[in-house]
């Protein structure tokens, strides 16, 4: 900027900011895009547990051990669900960012076609032992087919459904659904009285799209097909989502303010015997903060057509989980190297993944007796046999909000008592197809 | 009536003085004998440098992005994007096309949202100033109580009438149908109603603001005047009509804009009040645009509809202005 | 002066709507903040039926409340401060003098109250990075950075306002300092600003509460070290849970402070303008 006055402008500017910057007390930005620091590591964990103060509790002896074993200080940030994606988005434009991250499974494709992720081939995988280590269905979302990884998994979830022992045994039922009639035959026993058979999320748009993933595997659709064009619109798709709306809608087994619930009220509605059935994601933790008795509620898997989960159309759960990617940028990716082997090391993996109630998507770890609760056999088992990656493209997280808003509209037109029918479900899905944009 | 000539003028009348004649810098406003031409301009460097820093610059470079593809592909250095030409802003103001037919409905939600919430704020806060002009027991404690939403933390006020106007549990149901028994009980933050649940909240947050622009402006407004008027016999009605109301209008000027500017660009409200997708009825543009940008890592496309949102509210402005300053030789804006 | 019934009526009546109206959320505040977190989740009932006050110890620690409500009263006050000086040395320029430039540069001041936050979120935040590289002057993750963004925010708004305070003060004030051998800089402190202290009050007020409740640009500029109120009272909405009895909690604590400042400052707000004012 040639001129003077500019100049002047931009010196009176730059002293009053360092007036500014004097007094404001700042602290330096996150972690050093490009500067070496060998003995330092930055790492955002996602908020996994009860709040940011009880995931730091949870994290911090570790990363001591880590210390104490490698000698690299890891600098812990957690970070709230809705900030985060903010945050990585600011990192990957400006190069500045941690070391190591975590990120949500379903995220990984997207931040893959970013390029600022460290692509784990089999030889960066040798650093951590090896791809044969990790269970096939949590590498399934780990980036774009065709490509290297671009994260390494960290904890897996599935769904599954959660009842209440309590509740069935009163009505009679004596096990719980296997297949979609069974479920709604048995909601309705179990609405009455102001109790309703299932709690759903219907505001979230998260849920309702992982729903939607899965519903519409039963019908045989898929939302994107082989070239990784949408295809919202197929039948199946429009079948599969409308039978999930239908279960607050027509069915009227889940209560119609549900269709506003976006805070966890599903789950809160479980614990407090509001709702006797819930489709969730690893919720022992929840019901156990909420004071449930474990014996109180069982975990069966999610319903399927033919009653049998597989694959296929037997499909019942996404794969959840949350993955630890590696910023290219890093200035100490040897110590970022050493961090994700520690992290996905047997031990450090039964430790955590307990503690969060996930399941260690390291097979030896998964292995472990603590992992064989009555909950974790069965996400275990839908895991390992039953479970689908939602679709790895880059635009998978437009899907999921572009999908998840369509639902939510849905959700609010059916507790208004206006009619859902698989035209205005299919115009939905169309409005949210023709937004996708690229 | 025969009213006193204010010695305090509401507005920047210049008497007399105050000609600018090309060529000559300084006016007879300041005496001749204080030659610091540089004055004027060294007193606005700060002003100046701020405005270019945080302001100006980063708005060129947004608009810049608003030209190119700017994706997630390429976020990583945004200047490598490619050069998309106007496609971006052909895309958002197509509005047969549904990217475009949204953006329009999220506008056309947002005028008519902005409009109602800023004229009850403003109806609410000139009541409340004027009404409370004269000391009564217990102005101060009313004066703090009707400040405080406007000193509570955005997220706070938000979550509150969210958990207000909660379907199941929130006071408003719990009012309106099992106390009341006016109404069904109905969704607030889905559906039909969000559109008034968005607006009342938006009003419970700012109408203290104009509340205490107006009470500063009353301030102004000299004794005499009401006095002179009352010995002509005007009540306290047409004193505030002939009196009050006309002497407001420049604070009245500043503040309509000011609300208008803040309610039209609000993104904290309903962000919180209904995440990240707001109902159809309720989808208010600074959110829709967030949505179509930041959460989709549609950059390019973000910027164009920002671009966009930014060229209405300029024109909006000047014409607002332009119908709004009347008789005044030097416009001040 | 007579006041008539009809004004003693529309008085009262106006005035008890808006108490409910203002009032209602912040009694559900109070009153939730005391009620255990299942009470509150539960069916609403207007009187706690049980009262705890543990909601006011956990909120401490749920969050690091303290450490977020000291940044945000830092960065707050620091770009009201510098905010307010800024404009009040403009509005002068802009009140008191004609020069070459001024039209366009009020134009283009008040034009930036319009951008929308989010179109220049990114290229600020990219900007900032620049600057960090540069000259090592961290900007991103320190309150300076807040701060700076933060004043030029509330400028154009303060700017306007307080030039048309300035405007409704005689010129004959400070012509007079001006004759009687008062620089310029002396009449604006001396006369202007005394006089005007109901517009600079409303300002900084303004500035202020738009540094303290911005929640868009301090989502993406601060760090766990610098994180302030308007960001950090969303961590009370976790994974498991929204803790809804401590979020009101917090926010009534932390909003004390701030109407009291508000409190306060009302004399001078209220206070007619009597400093030297040529009658």
């Amino acid at each position: 900027m040639p001129s003077s006055r500019t100049t002047a402008i931009a010196a009176v500017a730059v002293s009053l900011l360092g007036l500014v910057t004097a007094c404001g007390g700042g602290s330096s930005t996150t972690g050093g895009g490009g500067n070496s620091h060998a003995k330092t590591l930055t790492y955002w964990a996602t908020n996994q547990g009860t709040s940011l103060d009880d995931d730091k509790a949870k994290l911090t002896p570790e990363l001591q051990k880590f210390e104490q074993q490698t000698g690299i200080h890891v600098k812990l940030e957690v970070i709230p669900w809705d900030s985060i994606l903010n945050r990585i988005m600011a990192a990957t434009s400006s190069g500045q960012g941690p070391d190591v991250l975590n990120i949500g499974n379903t995220w990984s494709a997207s931040l893959q076609a970013t390029g600022a992720l460290v692509q784990w081939d089999d030889a960066t995988f040798a650093k951590i032992g090896g791809k044969s280590r990790f269970v096939d269905s949590a590498l399934g979302s780990t980036g774009a087919p065709g490509k290297p990884p671009a994260a390494v998994p960290l904890y897996s979830m599935a769904y599954g459904l959660y009842y209440n022992k309590k509740e069935f045994a009163a009505a009679g039922i004596s096990q719980p659904p296997a297949t979609w009639d069974e479920l709604i035959a048995d909601g309705k026993k179990l609405t009455k009285n102001g109790q309703y058979g299932l709690a759903i999320e219907g505001a979230n748009n998260s849920e309702n799209a992982h729903h939607a993933f899965t519903f519409a595997k039963q019908h045989g659709g898929d939302f994107f097909d082989a070239q990784g064009n949408p295809t919202f619109t197929s039948d199946a798709v429009v079948a599969g989502v409308k039978q999930y709306i239908d279960l607050l809608g027509t069915n009227k087994i889940a209560a119609a303010g549900n269709a506003e619930y976006a805070q966890n009220q599903s789950v809160a509605d479980l614990a407090s015997g509001k709702a006797a059935m819930l489709l969730w994601q690893a919720a022992g933790g929840q019901l156990k903060t909420r004071g449930k008795n474990p014996a109180d509620w069982g975990v069966a898997p999610v319903p399927v057509q033919s009653g049998t989960p597989g694959q296929g159309t037997n499909v019942d759960t996404m794969v959840a989980g949350i993955n630890m990617a590696v910023f290219k940028n890093s200035g100490n990716l040897d110590g970022a190297y050493k961090f994700v082997k520690f992290m996905t090391s047997d031990a450090e993996q039964k430790t955590l993944c307990s503690e969060y109630g996930s399941i260690p998507p390291v097979k030896a770890a998964a292995a472990d007796p603590v992992f064989n609760t009555p909950e974790l056999t069965v996400l275990k088992n839908a895991l390992a046999t039953s479970a689908a990656p939602l679709p790895q493209v880059a635009k998978e997280s437009q899907f999921e909000d572009l999908v998840g808003a369509a639902m939510k509209q849905l959700f609010a037109d059916a507790a208004a008592g206006k009619p859902v029918t698989l035209e205005s479900v299919k115009a939905k899905l169309q409005a949210a197809q023709q937004q996708m944009q690229g | 009536m025969t009213l006193a000539t204010p010695r305090r003028a509401p507005g920047p009348e210049h008497p007399g003085s105050g000609r600018t004649r090309p060529g000559n810098r300084i006016t007879r406003r300041i005496p001749d004998r204080v030659r610091r031409r540089g004055l004027p301009y060294l007193l606005l460097l700060p002003a100046l440098g701020f405005e270019l820093l945080i302001h100006l610059i980063p708005m060129l470079v947004g608009l810049v992005m608003s030209f190119k593809e700017l994706t997630q592909f390429y976020i990583r250095n945004w200047r490598t994007a490619p050069w998309h030409g106007m496609a971006n802003y052909r895309v958002a103001v197509d509005f047969n096309a549904p990217i475009g037919h949204a953006l329009l409905h999220s506008f056309l939600v947002t005028c008519s949202f902005t409009l109602l919430a800023v004229g009850l704020s403003w109806l609410f806060g000139t009541a409340a100033a004027i009404l409370m002009q004269d000391t009564f027991r217990g102005r101060g404690l009313l004066r703090a109580l009707f400040l405080t939403p406007y000193a509570l933390p955005v997220y706070a006020s938000a979550i509150t009438w969210a958990f207000m106007f909660q379907h199941d549990n929130g006071l408003v149901n719990h009012v309106l149908h099992d106390q009341m028994h006016v109404a069904g009980q109905s969704f607030w933050l889905i559906g039909d109603n969000s559109f008034i649940a968005v607006v009342v909240v938006s009003v419970w947050r700012n109408w203290p603001f104009a509340f205490l622009c107006v009470m500063a402006g009353l301030q102004n407004i000299p004794r005499e005047l009401y006095e002179a008027s009352s010995i002509d016999g005007a009540g306290i009605w047409q004193q505030i009509r002939r009196i009050t109301m006309p002497s407001l209008r420049p604070v009245n000027q500043v503040l309509i804009l000011v609300l208008f500017l803040w309610t039209f660009n609000d993104f904290s409200v309903p962000y919180i009040l209904f995440g990240r997708s707001a109902p159809q009825q309720a989808d208010l543009i600074a959110v829709h645009i967030y949505q179509s940008s930041f959460v989709t890592w549609n950059f390019g496309t973000g910027s164009a509809m920002s671009v966009l949102m930014l060229l209405f509210l300029l024109a909006v402005t000047a014409v607002y202005l332009l119908v709004t300053t009347p008789r005044r030789r030097h416009a001040r804006a | 002066m007579r006041v008539p019934r009809s004004f003693i009526w529309t008085r009262r009546v106006v005035l008890t709507l808006l108490t409910i109206f203002a009032g209602l959320p912040i009694y559900v505040m109070l009153s939730s903040s005391v009620k255990p977190l299942a009470d509150v989740t539960g069916t609403f009932h207007w009187i706690p039926d049980n009262i705890t006050l543990s909601p006011y110890k956990d909120m401490w620690k749920t969050v690091p409340l303290a450490h977020y409500f000291w940044n945000s009263v830092i960065v707050s006050l620091g770009a009201t401060v510098l905010s307010v000086a800024v404009a009040i040395f403009a509005a002068y320029a802009v009140s008191r003098y004609d020069f070459r430039g001024k039209r366009v540069f009020t134009i283009t001041v008040l034009s930036t109250q319009m951008f929308p936050g989010i179109l220049f979120l990114l290229p600020l935040f990219l900007m900032f990075v620049d600057i960090g590289n540069a000259t090592g002057i961290a900007l991103l993750g320190s309150r300076g950075g807040l701060i700076l963004t933060y004043l030029t925010f509330s400028l154009p708004f303060s700017i306007w306002m307080l030039a048309g305070y300035f405007d409704s003060i005689p010129k004959g004030l400070d012509e007079a300092a001006l004759v009687d051998g008062c620089g310029p800089l002396r009449a604006l402190v001396r006369i202007i600003v005394p006089a005007s202290l109901p517009g600079i009050v409303a300002v900084a007020i303004y500035a202020f509460m738009t540094a303290w409740s911005e929640v868009l640009f301090a989502s993406v500029m601060t760090n766990d070290e610098t994180r302030t109120l308007a960001v950090g009272l969303r961590a009370y909405s976790t994974q498991y849970d929204v803790y809804w009895n401590q979020i009101m909690a917090a926010s009534l604590v932390v909003s004390v402070p701030v109407v009291a400042g508000f409190l306060l400052l009302q004399r001078y707000l209220v206070a007619g303008l009597t400093a030297g004012a040529v009658k």
